[in-house]
């Protein structure tokens, strides 16, 4: 990284400024993670092991994990059915509904979760129909579901977008040419094409769910082993004063958000390998 | 790890209208029988309505549930008084400082070449990937009473812990990579040409950059100020992890939400929620008509 060697231009100013950036992403960003990887160190492994197996720690994971991988799949399937809606017909309202698809996005997490517990609650607009067919939402395991499908829609439909419309007309058009059925030429030609978009949307819908706070502690019911998310337990244990619980819990999320950019950047270097689009 | 996305694909305008519908003949090869159609557009348009509009109109329906007076004393109580001005102090002090490291950093990661480039831009988008909780719990354990510089802090009577500048920085690393991730793409996009002639004719570096390059990434930098101060004011994760929820002192809005909910006061929590709600749609509003002006910001100027 000399400021000679690979540089393509005769700008100045490299050195000040990669300077400025390294030191101010340390500062904010590189040294307060380390330090999280620092204060796990002060602990034993059978320390770290004992934390990380207890019966309550394990179940916040297994409740953070499993409630996010299935809201995420949910997002997948109507991730797709609403970025088809949106890119390949036209109906009323569809700019306006293209639009809405980033309000989880813009939507704070608090203002999302207070009003997704307001809804689904006993007597809420959706609660209330549900609770006379017997499913009860808010405060239940559910209710965590519900709101990590909330926050993760925008994640599958705005990275397949792009994707499905710069999809060539002509890859369609020759497999209908050729005698597929139009539900062959969709299953067969155009999902896989869409395949390693669908997969990143996918894990990023995945590891938004799992790190989620505030739209869900309103309406989980925080019962611990049944409705408490690891982040809540996180909190709780800093509450507590248990820093050392608080940290192994965090390295463990902290690891597994590595683990799923490492595999988005893969995915997104087999999706520019793959034949481009035109 | 939220709005990076749609911005580094939203360059390449969703709008289907603007493909060239050359085989207009085979389009019926290329869609679904009618009642196909009809079904999907239906699933998007009830799944969309349920989950993300009704919310919205809750928000709204429970602020305003005991009238327009009421909704109005909620929001002008010195606590929630206190609360709006420090979210607007703290997205001030993130925004700026995120304004400034985002154009550096743009500046020397779009118009260079450099060995490591990919995983420098990986590195400044992980507080994406953090959960807000951790993005909280690392100053925590930095600043803390049992932090690493809590003792010394403690001794010198310096407050950064459940105080404004724990809070300012928390939000400061949720919003870190939203100025940079706008810029690089466009700066690099737009190379490095015009800087290169402004040099050669005398300009100096900063001159160049304020004469030259800024006005050519005008709008990406709006589109980065706006994405990073929606998330800066409406930040609750992290911010709620270093707060301390002193009342009138290092509650923002957010954290005004939840404490009022908790309290059952709901009234009065909608309220303040339907600020931020108001916030959230006029930052999609903005950010529709920003993107427009990016679009032709992106395609190469004719001279």
């Amino acid at each position: 990284m000399s400021t000679s060697a690979g540089r393509r231009s005769t700008l100045p100013g490299f050195g000040l400024t990669m300077g400025l950036t390294l030191t101010w992403l340390s500062v904010i960003v590189l040294i307060p993670l380390a330090g999280l990887f620092l204060k796990t160190l002060e602990l034993s492994p059978d320390q770290f092991w004992n934390i990380l197996t207890s019966r309550r720690t394990l179940n916040a994971l297994k409740i953070s994990f499993g409630l996010a991988l299935a809201a995420a799949l949910v997002n997948l399937v109507m991730g797709t059915i609403i970025v088809w809606a949106l890119v390949r017909y036209r109906f009323p309202g569809r700019r306006l509904f293209d639009a809405i698809v980033d309000v989880p996005f813009a939507l704070p997490t608090a203002v999302a979760g207070i009003a997704l517990t307001s809804l689904f609650a006993q007597k809420g607009w959706l609660g209330a129909p549900l609770a006379a067919l017997g499913v009860k939402v808010a405060f239940t395991p559910i209710g965590i579901f519900v709101a990590m499908i909330f926050i993760g829609i925008p994640f599958v439909v705005r990275t397949v977008q792009p994707v499905l419309i710069d999809l060539d007309p002509e890859i369609e058009e020759a497999a209908a040419s050729l005698g597929a059925r139009r539900w062959q030429t969709v299953f067969r030609v155009i999902l896989p094409s869409l395949i390693p978009a669908l997969l990143t949307g996918l894990a990023l819908a995945f590891a938004r769910a799992v790190g989620e706070y505030g739209s869900v502690i309103f309406i989980a019911g925080n019962l611990p082993n049944v409705s408490e998310i690891a982040p809540l337990l996180i909190v709780i244990r800093l509450s507590e004063y248990r820093y050392a619980d608080a940290t192994a819990i965090a390295v463990v999320m902290l690891v597994a958000s590595f683990l799923i950019i490492f595999v988005v950047n893969r995915l997104q270097r087999w999706a520019q390998t793959r034949i481009p689009a035109h | 790890m939220t709005m990076e996305l749609r911005h580094s694909l939203s360059f390449v305008a969703p709008e289907p209208n603007a493909r060239p519908r050359a085989s207009a003949a085979a389009g019926h090869l290329r869609t679904e029988p009618k009642p196909v159609r009809v079904v999907i557009i239906a699933i998007a348009i009830t799944f969309l309505s349920g989950f993300v509009v009704l919310p919205l109109v809750v928000v709204f329906a429970q602020a305003f549930s005991k009238g327009a007076s009421a909704y109005l004393a909620a929001l002008s109580d010195p606590e929630a008084l206190a609360a709006i001005r420090l979210t607007l102090l703290v997205a001030a002090i993130s925004v700026t400082l995120n304004l400034v490291f985002g154009l550096i950093a743009a500046w020397a990661i779009a118009k260079f070449d450099f060995a490591g480039k990919t995983f420098l831009i990986t590195l400044i988008d992980l507080p994406f990937s953090v959960s807000p909780v951790i993005s909280g719990l690392v100053f925590v354990l930095l600043f803390g009473a049992q932090g690493f510089w809590g003792p010394w802090l403690q001794a010198h009577n310096v407050h950064v812990l459940f105080a404004v500048p724990g809070i300012a920085l928390a939000t400061i690393f949720v919003t870190f990579p939203f100025v940079a991730r706008a810029l690089i793409p466009l700066m690099q996009e737009q190379g490095t040409q015009e800087e290169e002639a402004a040099i050669s004719l005398g300009a100096s570096g900063l001159q160049t950059f304020f004469r030259v390059t800024l006005p050519n990434i005008k709008w990406g930098v709006l589109y980065g100020v706006l994405l990073c101060n929606a998330r800066a004011m409406g930040e609750f994760g992290a911010v709620s992890v270093v707060s301390g929820h002193i009342r009138g002192q290092t509650n923002t809005m957010p954290l005004l939400v939840e404490i009022r909910y908790d309290e059952y006061q709901f009234v009065s929590s909608f309220a303040v929620a339907s600020l931020l709600a108001m916030l959230a749609l006029i930052t999609l509003v903005a950010k529709t008509i920003l993107e427009r002006h990016l679009d032709e910001e992106e395609l190469p100027r004719e001279h």
